[in-house]
């Protein structure tokens, strides 16, 4: 693999699309209101993501007597990531960070300093950047929940998730987009592959392993207990990663308007793929089978969904649906970890079939856009990619690891038995979900 | 008097409803149950796990009847019931002491 020197700042831009350091004078662009009409929409379907559709999407597929927790963890990682991305987040992810920059950023901007109501972010005000980014910051911790549901202590979670967004979101964020070295490799990650899925997939595989399983797995019956809500916040969720992916363009241009095709081609064709797999496994079709492909292919898109063309985005649709089903059905029983939702078998097993075949797919002799900056072919595209993917779930993997025995140390992980049985919505929160 | 206690397939009702209140049976008490006998459960599959659910929903009536009324309500109730596959249902029929309707408080014969 040629490793490509490190090139100037500005060559960033080139494949990702969007790598304009915030408050920066490199380009003082003026105002476009049409980028800024679109990017404020794509800020709201992202954030309608996480409430209600991840919410819904992992409330549907636990146990009637934990459905509130579910609700309670999602809602409360919006409210706490908010505040946390405000005060340091934002900063530690896109700004300069001096002589660690390849790392992290610094805190130049804690507090959102000199995010003014005039301050600019390339073609959009740099308040709207900045609240596009931090619903990024909101659906990657909230994604990890589904690994951990019906047995983690909400006050671990808290913590766990404020001090995950301190130490590994914020630094994996700024290697990509922030500035940071995976960025000047010419990682192509376009929307998050690696910063949000294969990050939370790992992590979330860690916490599996760390807490261990629901008492009673895997013999006793645990099904979704309404999958009418799954399907609900899993059609919420194709609707709002149109924001994800192509709010990630940052502007309202062909290659947004590329990367909203690809990402409802890939998602369909990752859709059926799950479902025929299924079918011929299995005999029947499943309900839960199509929700979970459209959502592995959402996955596997989204580092793409900038660079790829619609056959590119077909192929890769196709393998997350197939390769997912497998993770989530065969992998997850030879294992014998309980991931509860199968956050890794979705979203990091998506994420790492996406990450990689950006590297094919992206070049234009496929029908993409363009392979990353300094990296001429294909093969060298892929170097690049496996480097992102295989650092990315080793910091995640490790950091992960050790905050998790810490808060075990200090406050216990995991509920008690008897609030494991007696179900987190009684035990946690002196409420239930359903009074029928 | 006698207590008679049907459990059987849930779509059987309304047809049993019918027949009973052709030979003048005018009232019954309805409870959606869940229960097994012969009739094996069946398996429902998320994400390849698969789980076999023994419990099978059924409903249950009760009518008070007369005690010379017992044997034409019973096979009233097994006549429409039946379907001749396995999980159709039993009927108990139990010895009732007393009835009292409320409003009226008539009891015994007047109160059926």
């Amino acid at each position: 693999m040629r490793l490509p020197k490190f090139s100037c700042l500005t060559a960033i831009v080139a494949g990702t699309g969007y790598l304009l350091l915030p408050g920066t004078a490199l380009a003082a662009d003026a105002l476009n209101s049409g980028d800024t009409a679109w990017m404020l929409v794509a800020t709201a379907l992202v954030l309608f993501m996480t409430i209600p559709g991840l919410s819904l999407f992992y409330a549907g597929m636990v146990r009637s007597k934990n459905v509130l927790s579910v609700l309670m963890q999602c809602f409360a990682i919006t409210s706490l990531m908010t505040i946390l991305w405000m005060v340091y987040g934002y900063s530690l992810a896109f700004e300069n960070g001096g002589s660690v920059n390849a790392f992290v950023g610094g805190l130049s901007k804690a507090f959102l300093a000199g995010v003014t109501v005039d301050a600019m972010s390339g073609t959009i005000p740099e308040s709207v950047f900045m609240t596009f980014q931090m619903t990024f910051a909101i659906i990657t911790p909230a994604l990890i929940v589904g690994a951990f549901a019906e047995r983690m202590k909400f006050s671990a979670m808290l913590w766990f998730m404020g001090i995950w967004l301190t130490v590994v979101y914020a630094p994996i964020c700024h290697w990509v987009w922030g500035g940071g070295w995976l960025g000047s490799w010419g990682v192509l990650d376009f929307a998050g592959g690696t910063v949000v899925h294969i990050n939370a997939g790992v992590a979330g595989l860690v916490a599996a392993i760390v807490l261990g399983p629901r008492r009673g797995f895997p013999t006793t019956p645990m099904p979704p207990h309404n999958l009418a809500l799954t399907v609900v916040g899993a059609s919420m969720l194709w609707v709002g990663w149109f924001g994800f992916n192509a709010g990630s363009q940052l502007a309202a241009d062909g290659t947004a308007g590329m990367a909203m095709a690809v990402t409802q081609i890939a998602t369909a064709a990752a859709a059926l793929g799950w479902l025929f797999s299924e079918w011929l496994s299995y005999g029947k079709p499943s309900v839960l089978g199509i929700a979970s492909g459209a959502v592995a292919g959402l996955v596997a898109i989204t580092p793409a969904s900038g660079s790829v063309g619609p056959m590119g985005a077909l192929a890769i649709g196709a393998a997350a649906g197939v390769g997912c089903f497998f993770a989530a059905t065969r992998i997850k029983r030879a294992f014998g970890y309980d991931d509860s939702l199968d956050v890794f078998g979705v979203h990091a097993v998506g994420g790492i079939i996406g990450a990689l075949l950006t590297g094919i797919f992206s070049a234009p002799v496929l029908g993409g856009s363009g392979l990353g900056d300094g990296n001429a072919t294909i093969l060298a595209q892929l170097g690049a990619q496996s480097v992102g993917v295989i650092a990315t779930m080793a910091y995640t993997g490790i950091v992960s690891l050790i905050i998790l025995k810490l808060l075990d140390g200090i406050m216990g992980l995991r509920v008690d038995e008897e609030q494991e049985s007696q179900g987190l919505d009684i035990a946690l929160h002196d409420e239930r979900g359903y009074i029928l | 008097m006698k207590l008679i206690t049907a459990v059987i397939k849930p779509f059987k009702l309304d047809d049993v409803r019918e027949a009973l209140f052709e030979i003048g049976v005018k009232g019954m008490t309805v409870t959606e149950v869940k229960g097994f006998g012969r009739q094996k459960g069946h398996t429902e599959l998320y994400r390849g796990a698969e789980y076999v659910v023994d419990f099978l929903p059924k409903v249950k009536l009760e009518v008070a009847v007369g005690a010379d009324e017992a044997e034409r309500v019973m096979e009233a109730i097994a006549g429409i019931a039946q379907t001749g596959k396995i999980g159709d249902g039993k009927i108990f029929v139990t010895p009732l002491e007393q009835v009292i309707r409320i409003r009226t408080g008539e009891t015994a014969a007047e109160a059926i």
